[in-house]
């Protein structure tokens, strides 16, 4: 029970810690040019915005949560398991941050997925 | 459309530097604490690896490298999707692996081998979509 609850808020703050950053990215804009001062310029805009000091916890809890899982579980579970994360962040770019997800997209997020168990498995 | 064209080189070589900064910060880490040893967990283990961490080079050159890959990661969603960035920088399990055999000769399980095809192919299946498909709120002009 404790696992499964952990994995949530592992899995749950990620996602979320994510999108809200995104959301945040969104709202600053994109840097005017790739050069060493327009993205300084872009940073500080960036970290004057509300929604990344709302992402910036949310990760380092699921951090916490990661740290905790794997004092309790072996490595080969606790990161295939997270791997949930890609079909749970894509859910949330569809719902949360209104994003078309095709089926081409959804496809390929599904294969990420289970890729990602696997190589992590071992 | 050449503005789409562009969009997809840009968004591709961002999540390529996302990739390589990401892996190289941790293989700098783990290099540097395994330098450092094994952490005790008392107030003065404690104390002393947060010393031996700061003054170590190559730890810096990790972090170094983890700042880069925030910063790409955090440019590259200012004009592309999560849901695009997000399976996509899911290429780096898939190099890590490749690097493994080629360099340090490890071997790597089939199931691991089919992991790292299913994680191709989906890369390329959501690399083909449209990097964005949301506006972007200001497009700022300097």
């Amino acid at each position: 029970m404790r696992v499964i609850l952990a994995l949530a808020v592992l899995v749950l703050g990620s996602t979320g810690g994510e999108i809200a950053i995104t959301h945040g990215m969104k709202a600053t804009g994109e840097p005017a040019r790739l050069r060493p001062r327009a993205l300084l310029q872009f940073l500080g805009r960036a970290v004057q915005n509300g929604w990344f000091w709302t992402g910036v916890p949310l990760m380092a809890l699921s951090f916490y949560s990661l740290l905790v899982l794997l004092s309790w579980e072996p490595i080969s579970l606790v990161i295939p398991a997270s791997a949930l994360s890609y079909v749970v962040g894509t859910l949330g770019a569809k719902y949360i941050l209104g994003e078309q997800v095709s089926p081409a997209r959804w496809a390929g997020v599904v294969l990420v997925c289970a890729g990602v168990a696997l190589v992590a498995a071992g | 459309m050449a503005s789409e064209r562009r969009l997809r080189i840009k968004t591709l070589v961002m999540v390529l530097a996302m990739v390589v900064c990401a892996n190289a910060g941790d293989l700098m880490l783990k290099r540097g604490m395994s330098q450092i040893g094994a952490v005790q967990l008392t107030a003065s283990g404690l104390a002393e690896a947060f010393r031996l961490t700061v003054t170590n080079g190559t730890i810096w050159v990790g972090i170094f490298f983890l700042t880069g890959f925030m910063l790409s990661y955090m440019t590259v969603l200012s004009w592309a999707d999560y849901s695009y960035v997000m399976p996509a920088g899911a290429f780096g399990y898939a190099l890590l692996t490749l690097l493994a055999v080629v360099f340090l000769h490890e071997s790597v399980s089939p199931r691991r081998w089919v992991g790292v095809v299913l994680i191709c192919v989906g890369v390329l299946l959501v690399g083909q979509t449209k990097p964005r498909t949301t506006a972007v709120a200001s497009e700022a002009v300097a």
